[in-house]
């Protein structure tokens, strides 16, 4: 049985595979910034006061 | 599977569907629209009376985009027998084969699912859900149920591309206020004429894919008249945002010259018959599609250099005791 490398479809699955990776790293980094942020405002301290009063 | 049946999956384009590649992901959010959902969000968003950290900025703008790219891929997997049709959409990922039905229904949904979620998240519920809202309303009301069954449905999905500023605006105060419906009425208004104004132009595809458009259920003449008429509501409702807290001594410049440029194309367009268009090639309904680009461009710059310059205690009227 032979097997032919199909080039363009290596290249268009590759293609796909980078354009994911580089999105969902984007995505990490967007969430770890929202996060920060988060964590970094009044509206967040005050709910850990809040939980320490309590 | 034998070799037989691979080439039966094979289409006309010579892939096979799961050969797609990232681009064609992309295509199914229909990029260019997203430009006009971003920017418009994105003025929303920073006309609004509320500060908000550049990260979750960046974030909402992200995530309202993706929502509207959600529902762009959904509205293809539902049209790809129509897509197929016309000359204009035929090479859309789905009629060239390079992209299942399927693969574009969960590629579509699972967006919907994260940009509502990580909106919501990242700002508020009532942002949220107006995103929510509006991929319903665009994918379920337009796209499925109103499109191929009234002549009007160039004015239902006008309100859904309308939404984006205030999803931007919801976003940043967390409420909807007079300022983010008038957002709305601008580009709910502006929609029909920019769009029939096109139609008298550009004839045919939607003639073939049996889409049902005001200048042939109701005839040309009308759709003259509902240009006009659409115009004027527009530029009244355009002239009045001045004097709210998104307008300003810029903003109101730039909607009365705007305004009447676009009022004088729709008379013009009202007087003119078939034979006087044809003679010119159509050339006063161009101007207007072209003109109609600008007038919503210029329009959104305007409120976001309103928005600019009270962040530095210009700007306005002061009539809403802005700062």
């Amino acid at each position: 049985m032979s097997f032919r490398v199909t080039h363009d479809l290596h290249r268009r699955r590759f293609g796909r595979n980078l354009g994911l990776g580089l999105v969902l790293a984007g995505l990490v980094a967007l969430v770890f910034g929202l996060t920060v942020v988060k964590v970094t405002t009044d509206d967040f301290r005050m709910l850990v006061d809040q939980e320490e009063v309590q | 599977m034998s070799d037989a049946s691979v080439d039966t999956a094979r289409t006309a384009s010579g892939l096979q569907p799961h050969d797609a590649g990232f681009g064609d992901f992309f295509a199914l959010l229909k990029p260019r629209v997203m430009t006009l959902v971003v920017f418009t969000a994105f003025v929303g968003l920073l006309a609004a009376p509320a500060s908000v950290h550049p990260v979750v900025g960046l974030a909402a703008i992200l995530f309202i985009a993706v929502g509207g790219g959600a529902a762009g891929a959904l509205n293809m997997w539902w049209e790809s027998d129509i897509d197929a049709l016309m000359k204009r959409t035929s090479r859309r990922p789905i009629p060239a084969g390079r992209v299942t039905r399927d693969e574009a229904f969960a590629f579509g949904m699972a967006l919907v699912a994260m940009s509502v979620v990580m909106l919501w998240l990242a700002t508020n519920a009532l942002a949220a859900a107006i995103l929510a809202f509006t991929i319903f309303f665009y994918v379920v009301i337009y796209t499925m149920g109103l499109k191929r069954w009234t002549p009007q449905n160039i004015v239902i999905g006008g309100a859904a591309g309308a939404f984006p500023p205030m999803i931007g605006w919801a976003a940043a105060t967390g409420t909807v206020s007079l300022e983010s419906v008038l957002m709305f009425g601008l580009i709910f208004l502006w929609t029909p004429p920019h769009f029939w104004a096109l139609a008298l132009f550009m004839r045919g595809d939607y003639d073939t894919a049996g889409v049902p458009m005001l200048t042939v259920t109701h005839g040309r003449r009308s759709t003259r008249r509902h240009i006009l008429g659409y115009t004027m509501v527009l530029a009244a409702m355009a002239v009045g945002a001045a004097f709210t807290g998104i307008g300003g001594p810029v903003y109101l410049g730039v909607a009365l010259v705007f305004n009447a440029a676009f009022l004088r194309d729709a008379v013009a367009i009202w007087r003119r018959d078939e034979e006087m268009a044809e003679a010119d090639n159509f050339k006063v309904e161009r101007h207007a599609f072209k003109l109609s680009l600008w007038y919503l461009f210029a329009h959104f710059s305007a409120i976001l250099a309103e928005a600019t310059l009270g962040s530095f205690g210009l700007g306005g009227f002061g009539l809403e005791g802005w700062s």
